[in-house]
């Protein structure tokens, strides 16, 4: 590990000015721009494990949480994220707000507006909802999750985890399996992971496959086994229970049998293959406990580390375009 | 060029026109003389000889004159909804885009369900002194599908037709009753043909797009999948079916089966679904968000197609006014729909700049059909005809800014586009209706 000044420096020179105002999706950035972020996010891991983890790109800046869906995982990440940075965080979510006495978003967001924030981040149920916001306010949106569209820093995070894991992006194939439908995680993951050239499968029932997924350069596979054969990764997706009833695919326990990854099923897989999980995991559902416990191919606890660095990288590159702009 | 209110009482003529009139086949020099709100006269040549000297003279200086628009699917906000358009303000929009008659929509709050309802209609309409304007009644209560609504006594009342609007009308049995019933009446039922489960919750049309944009997507056979058993219960019937909206490549497959073997069925498209494909959503654009939703450039093209050769009759605007409130959300959550009588004309007149029909066919989808599929005295050019006309600068560019539309919402899927016709004037019934 660099010793702790050392880190400071890496970071000075890795620093990288975001290449637009808001960062909403995964599929708008260049492999340029996605390597200096996961290059500077990189650098920030660093930071992260030592002691003093302050630094102070994003002093007397504040950001705003918005999250209209609840997300401990995110949200909290996303706040470490801005208070390593130096920023002033407010955690605005819609039950205890005025959003439930009919204010719109487009409302909230105005408001909020005219608080002076730097940097919103914000969720929400609806696919679109980021954009629409980014249009009518003045300050750096960060889409933290639209509906089935985008969650562009998961994205990042999972690119940077694979790194640190694996070395190079390129030439890896990732399988990503179960609700690829529903899955704004897939949609960015598809995105970037195709962009720094990994071949990604995307990988689970008909009913869960998007319609045209064929057509975004991942090859579609319905049977678990094809789909794991010889993959590098596999990055599990979460299944809501909802949607499991019969309503797109027969019982928890068809589901398991067929899409589910345990070890035996995992074996068809590249010998050195590791496992991720955005999270939160239905254990017993899309994933056996046994492989998500597995330190030897398990990744799921270095995402949630990586997370905060990855969205220090993300912050702190919008932050010096609004010191450049400024 | 345009003759005041004030001389209505005075014959007029319209010289030096290029008129097109679909009933008559022709498209050439014309003129007409209007008197007492009727034609008095009309030629197919550039002027009238020995015009009496009472007659005020228009010069169209070679402008279009056609039969006014009729639009068969027409939605406001009155009653229950002003805020997003009055009978006026959409009366006021119609005379501005070339519309002198409009069927409004019955899924009002309350819905146009009973005759008392079809006479307040009827007797608003006489009051704001506009474009004409005519009911469609709901087929079943308050437009729920379930129980049948009073079609004989609406349709004396003057509603000239029946649906339930946006609501499908699920259940088979129901619908069937209603195509019985009306039928006894020589009544038209309308019906938007899209599977309700396969559209339930669904704000696009499914494709690479919509799963890409994690839009919520209903495939496009939703709309066969219905026409198919409407197309079979107007069969069983015998009643007249007006397919409303047809949209995708496939439906037109079996509308045409269905017409060739002599069911009773026209089918209409929207200038919208004519004009745009589901690339138009773009970055979320709430304003391209339409009920049907928008199809792939392949239904698009077909769509055009069917119009050129007949298989699709007329042209609607399916004016669906939104305020900006109900707009300014995200996609999913947003109202469906978008306003469209002042852009009907202007947009079917780009069609035919792109080269994509001749000019009579066009008009014809908007004036002569709809108005022998209603049976009104309309959409002709004619000796004796209600003087329902529109000159039109058919070659001029015009550039739709939404804010500057008459209709109270602003929603138009046209607004930063040109489009091409300048409305010059409208005529009801020999009156100039400026839409101020």
């Amino acid at each position: 590990m660099p010793e702790p000044a050392d880190i400071e420096e890496l970071i000075a020179a890795r620093a990288f000015r975001f290449p637009s105002r808001h960062f909403l999706s995964a599929a708008s950035l260049s492999r340029p721009d996605a390597e200096a972020l996961l290059s500077l996010a990189d650098a920030f891991v660093g930071l992260n494990r030592r002691h003093d983890k302050k630094t102070t790109a994003l002093r007397g800046r504040t950001l705003v949480n918005l999250f209209f869906e609840s997300s401990t995982r995110t949200q909290s990440s996303f706040e470490l994220a801005a208070k390593r940075l130096g920023a002033d965080t407010v955690n605005m979510s819609p039950r205890t707000s005025s959003m439930t006495k009919g204010e719109t978003l487009i409302d909230t967001a105005v408001t909020l507006n005219a608080m002076k924030p730097d940097i919103l981040v914000v969720r929400h149920a609806a696919s679109g909802a980021a954009d629409l916001l980014a249009q009518k306010v003045s300050c750096s949106v960060v889409n933290a999750g639209d509906g089935g569209h985008e969650h562009p820093t998961q994205a990042l995070l999972d690119a940077l985890t694979l790194k640190r894991a694996l070395g190079d992006i390129a030439g890896l194939t990732v399988a990503i399996c179960g609700d690829v439908l529903h899955s704004r995680v897939a949609r960015s993951n598809v995105a970037l992971l195709q962009l720094l050239g990994a071949s990604v499968r995307l990988v689970g029932p008909p009913t869960l496959m998007p319609s045209g997924a064929d057509q975004w350069g991942a090859v579609v596979i319905h049977d678990m086994r094809a789909g794991l054969k010889g993959a590098d990764v596999v990055m599990m997706l979460r299944l809501q229970l909802e949607r499991m009833d019969g309503a797109f695919v027969p019982s928890t326990r068809e589901y398991f049998r067929f899409w589910g990854l345990d070890h035996e099923k995992l074996a068809l897989a590249s010998p050195k293959v590791k496992v991720m999980h955005p999270g939160p995991m239905n254990r017993g559902v899309e994933i056996d406990s046994d492989v998500a416990d597995d330190p030897a191919v398990s990744l799921i606890q270095d995402q949630v580390e990586m997370g905060v660095a990855a969205r220090m990288a993300v912050l702190s590159s919008l932050a010096a375009r609004l010191d450049h702009v400024r | 060029m345009s003759a005041k209110t004030g001389a209505e009482a005075r014959p007029f003529a319209i010289v030096g026109a290029r008129l097109v009139d679909p009933a008559s086949g022709y498209d050439g020099p014309g003129a007409v003389i209007v008197a007492e709100g009727v034609i008095a006269e009309a030629v197919h040549a550039p002027s009238i000889a020995h015009l009496s000297a009472d007659i005020a003279v228009i010069d169209a200086e070679g402008a279009l004159l056609i039969p006014g628009l009729i639009d068969l699917r027409v939605k406001t906000g009155e009653p229950g909804s002003e805020p997003k358009e009055t009978l006026k303000s959409a009366s006021r929009a119609a005379a501005r885009g070339g519309v002198t008659s409009m069927v409004l929509q019955p899924d009002t709050d309350p819905a146009i369900d009973d005759p008392a309802m079809v006479d307040f209609i009827l007797r608003r309409a006489r009051d704001i002194e506009g474009v004409h304007v005519y009911p469609a009644g709901a087929a079943t209560r308050r437009c729920e599908g379930e129980r049948m609504a009073e079609i004989g006594l609406m349709r004396e009342a003057g509603a000239v037709y029946f649906t339930d609007a946006d609501r499908p009308i699920v259940d088979s049995k129901v619908f069937r009753r209603v195509l019985s019933y009306a039928k006894a009446f020589g009544a038209m039922v309308a019906h938007r043909p899209a599977d309700p489960w396969l559209s339930a919750g669904a704000c696009a049309t499914e494709g690479e797009l919509a799963g890409r944009l994690g839009l919520s997507a209903a495939p496009a056979v939703a709309e066969r999948i219905m026409l198919e058993r409407d197309l079979a219960l107007a069969e069983l019937t015998g009643a007249r079916l007006l397919a409303d909206q047809i949209t995708t490549a496939d439906a037109l497959e079996s509308l045409k089966r269905a017409k060739d073997k002599g069911v009773q069925v026209v089918a209409s498209a929207s200038i919208n679904h004519l004009s745009f494909n589901e690339v138009d959503i773009g970055d979320y654009r709430t304003f391209y968000r339409l009920d049907p939703p928008l199809r792939t450039e392949d239904d698009r093209q077909a769509l055009i197609e069917a119009l050129a050769s007949g298989l699709i009759d007329i042209v609607v605007s399916a004016h669906a006014p939104a305020p900006a409130e109900d707009k300014r959300l995200p996609f999913s959550e947003a109202a469906p729909g978008a306003v469209g009588l002042e852009t009907l004309l202007p947009a079917l007149l780009a069609l035919h700049q792109d080269g994509r029909a001749p000019l009579i066919d066009l008009i014809r989808a908007v004036t002569l059909k709809p108005a022998e599929i209603l049976g009104l005295d309309a959409g002709r050019i004619r000796k004796g005809a209600p003087a329902d006309l529109v000159l039109v600068d058919a070659a001029a560019p015009v550039r739709i800014d939404a804010d500057r539309l008459t209709s109270k919402s602003k929603n138009s899927p046209f607004d930063g586009r040109t489009l091409t016709g300048r409305l010059l004037t409208t005529w009801v019934d020999g009156r100039v209706i400026d839409g101020a």
